[in-house]
């Protein structure tokens, strides 16, 4: 999850589709992102490289529509349908994820375990 | 109005010990005895149990306590011990007084005069060299031209300055005697000599052998002494008094007795200098010493060793008497180690019933105190003309008030075991002192609730003549790192360590004023 400046960035990401809920006038999603290249890396909990700005969920409430998709916490978001999470300001995330006119948002997330995972499977 | 009997003891004090106490018989150290009392019975089973013998030689200190337990018991003596050793204090004292008076004498007598004699030689000198040609060979001299007699007043001035500026570097009384000779000044004092001399050997040479007619070379010749003799006086400063000023060495300086640790920053000195800084400082910063403080202590190691025998069941061996005393003493060791001795469970409530006893006659002390310097008022201006009866001075009111504070006072100092030090007369004079300076009750009490500096109380306690230097150095060699000496007294000494103080390798850092800006940092969550 760390990257190297001028290289591609490599992850194995997992396909989360999340369907938003209504609740009187708001769509929520059910979770909460923290993060951003105009926050403080060094105080994410969840990275793994404490100079990673990238959007990382910091919360996700139980019984919402991303815990029923499979979303955890400290997951990090790499792709919100098609748009890059990666080099963005934490309101252009939350922007991007709060869309009036979308119902359904596709995010591609990456964890720790999915590394993991693929390495023992092709073991 | 026996106090102590309302106390309740601990409950493993024997009653035999407390019945006796209440019968109203004044036992000096009750306190001890009773702790001896209820050790003793712990200690029934062993086989022999000696009277304990005093561990330490002094047996002036211990005599008294350390004797045959029962004799605390039976004796109505009220005297303490510190007063036998202040009388054997005394004789020492007396009898070096007497010894050192002498030799002393004699030594300072010895170089006063040959600092005398060498300060007139050093004056009377370019005078000699003005006026000997006007003596010998008067009329073959030049005459003395108008620059000839403006050196005249040179040497005059000069002679004048450095008449003042010897007086106030040595005319100074003498602060101690030193049992080695001052290494600089007698340094000094042989480099003048040997000036004037090397002087007096050209003039007579060179002047008065070939009768010299030129009297201004003659003055310009006395002149050039008297410059000569003002740097040198410039150089007995700098050796004197400017080289120690910087501090190069941090000694610290420990009493044997008590262990009061104070630390002192000295410059280069020699061992006898720098121990004499370092007396003249103890007598203003360390705690007069109290040997009735340490008596506990004492009896206490004595305890410890005193209920065991070592008896050695072999048989005659044919042991070599150091292996024989080394066995018995290890054996005497390990026998002490595993005995299951409660000395520490002793020791721990002894100390807290002293101090609730010590805070509870401090109360009523202080208290006692109060109210005896609320009888006490300044006459007012007024008054002073009115009423000219039964008008005190300082002396007589506090004679006055005396009375109703001295009980309480007596059974302060006692429990704190200072009553030695404070005579009555000497409280009496304080009591004034206090009331003619417009003094709280407070002030008054503060010199009796924490030992002062030794300076504080009488002239016995100073033991000023009885200092000596004990060193493996020379003492006239300087100071070193970690040098080591002891400044012994009569029952106590002080252990001097010296270490000299690190070479400081200080950096700059510039910081420009401008360069101190900050940001935000954020770490914001936002649910969605």
């Amino acid at each position: 999850m760390s990257f190297i400046p001028g290289q591609p960035v490599t992850a194995v990401v997992q396909r989360i589709e999340i369907r938003k809920l209504r609740q009187g006038e708001h769509l929520i999603l059910g979770f909460s992102i923290g993060g951003g290249i105009d926050q403080d890396p060094g105080q994410n909990p969840f990275s793994e490289d404490k100079s990673d700005k990238g959007i990382y969920v910091t919360r996700v409430t139980p019984e919402g529509p991303a815990e029923v998709a499979g979303l955890m916490m400290g997951d990090k978001v790499m792709q919100v349908n098609g748009w890059d999470m990666t080099m963005v300001t934490h309101d252009q995330a939350r922007k991007r994820l709060t869309k009036k006119n979308e119902d359904v948002v596709r995010l591609l997330v990456t964890r720790k375990s999915l590394e993991q995972a693929v390495k023992h499977s092709m073991m | 109005m026996d106090t102590e009997s309302t106390y309740s003891g601990y409950s493993y004090y024997s009653g035999r010990s407390r019945g006796s106490h209440r019968h109203g018989e004044r036992i000096r150290d009750h306190h001890k005895s009773r702790s001896k009392d209820g050790s003793r019975s712990e200690k029934s089973v062993t086989i022999n149990a000696p009277p304990a013998e005093p561990l330490l030689g002094d047996s002036s200190v211990l005599g008294e306590e350390v004797q045959d337990d029962n004799w605390g018991e039976t004796t109505t003596a009220v005297t303490g011990t510190s007063e036998h050793s202040l009388s054997q204090e005394d004789i020492v004292r007396i009898t070096k007084d007497l010894e050192d008076s002498v030799g002393l004498d004699c030594r300072r007598y010895f170089s006063l005069t040959l600092a005398v004699v060498l300060g007139l030689l050093v004056f009377l000198t370019p005078l000699a060299f003005l006026a000997l040609p006007h003596l010998l060979w008067p009329d073959k001299l030049l005459v003395c031209g108008t620059a000839c007699e403006g050196l005249f007043i040179s040497v005059a001035f000069k002679l004048l300055i450095l008449l003042l500026a010897v007086w106030a570097l040595f005319f100074r009384a003498p602060r101690a005697s030193l049992p080695r000779v001052f290494v600089f000044r007698a340094l000094l004092a042989v480099l003048v000599l040997l000036f004037v001399v090397s002087y007096w050997l050209f003039y007579g040479v060179r002047i008065l052998d070939s009768q010299d007619e030129n009297y201004q070379g003659i003055v310009q010749y006395a002149v050039s002494l008297v410059d000569a003799l003002l740097f040198i006086h410039y150089l007995a400063i700098v050796l004197l008094e400017l080289r120690q000023l910087q501090p190069a060495f941090s000694v610290c300086v420990t009493r044997s007795t008590d262990g009061e640790t104070r630390h002192y920053n000295l410059g280069q000195l020699s061992i006898q200098r720098a121990a004499l800084v370092i007396i003249e400082n103890y007598y203003r910063d360390f705690s007069v010493h109290n040997p009735a403080l340490l008596t506990a202590s004492k009896s206490r190691a004595a305890k410890h060793l005193a209920g065991l025998k070592v008896y050695n069941v072999d048989g005659p061996e044919n042991n070599a008497a150091t292996g024989l005393a080394h066995s018995q003493s290890r054996a005497m060791i390990a026998a002490a180690a595993r005995r299951r001795d409660t000395s520490h469970n002793e020791l721990y409530y002894e100390e807290a019933e002293h101090e609730r006893r010590v805070r509870k006659r401090k109360a009523r002390l202080v208290v006692a105190v109060e109210e005896a310097f609320t009888h006490i008022k300044r006459m007012q201006e007024e008054e002073q003309k009115k009423a000219p009866g039964d008008v005190m001075d300082p002396r007589e009111a506090a004679q006055a008030i005396f009375p109703s504070m001295a009980r309480s006072l007596q059974k302060y100092l006692r429990t704190t075991r200072q009553q030695h030090c404070h005579s009555m007369e000497s409280i009496q004079q304080h009591l004034a002192f206090c009331i003619t300076n417009n003094m709280t009750p407070k002030a008054f009490l503060e010199s009796y609730l924490t030992p002062g500096p030794t300076l504080q109380y009488g002239r016995e306690r100073w033991l000023a003549r009885q200092w000596t230097l004990v060193s493996e150095a020379s003492v006239t060699s300087g100071l070193k790192e970690g040098a080591i000496f002891l400044l012994k007294c009569i029952d106590f000494s002080l252990v001097v360590t010296a270490k000299r103080i690190p070479y400081i390798q200080l950096s700059e850092e510039f910081i420009d004023p401008k360069s101190h800006k900050f940001v935000l940092r954020l770490q914001s969550e936002t649910s969605v």
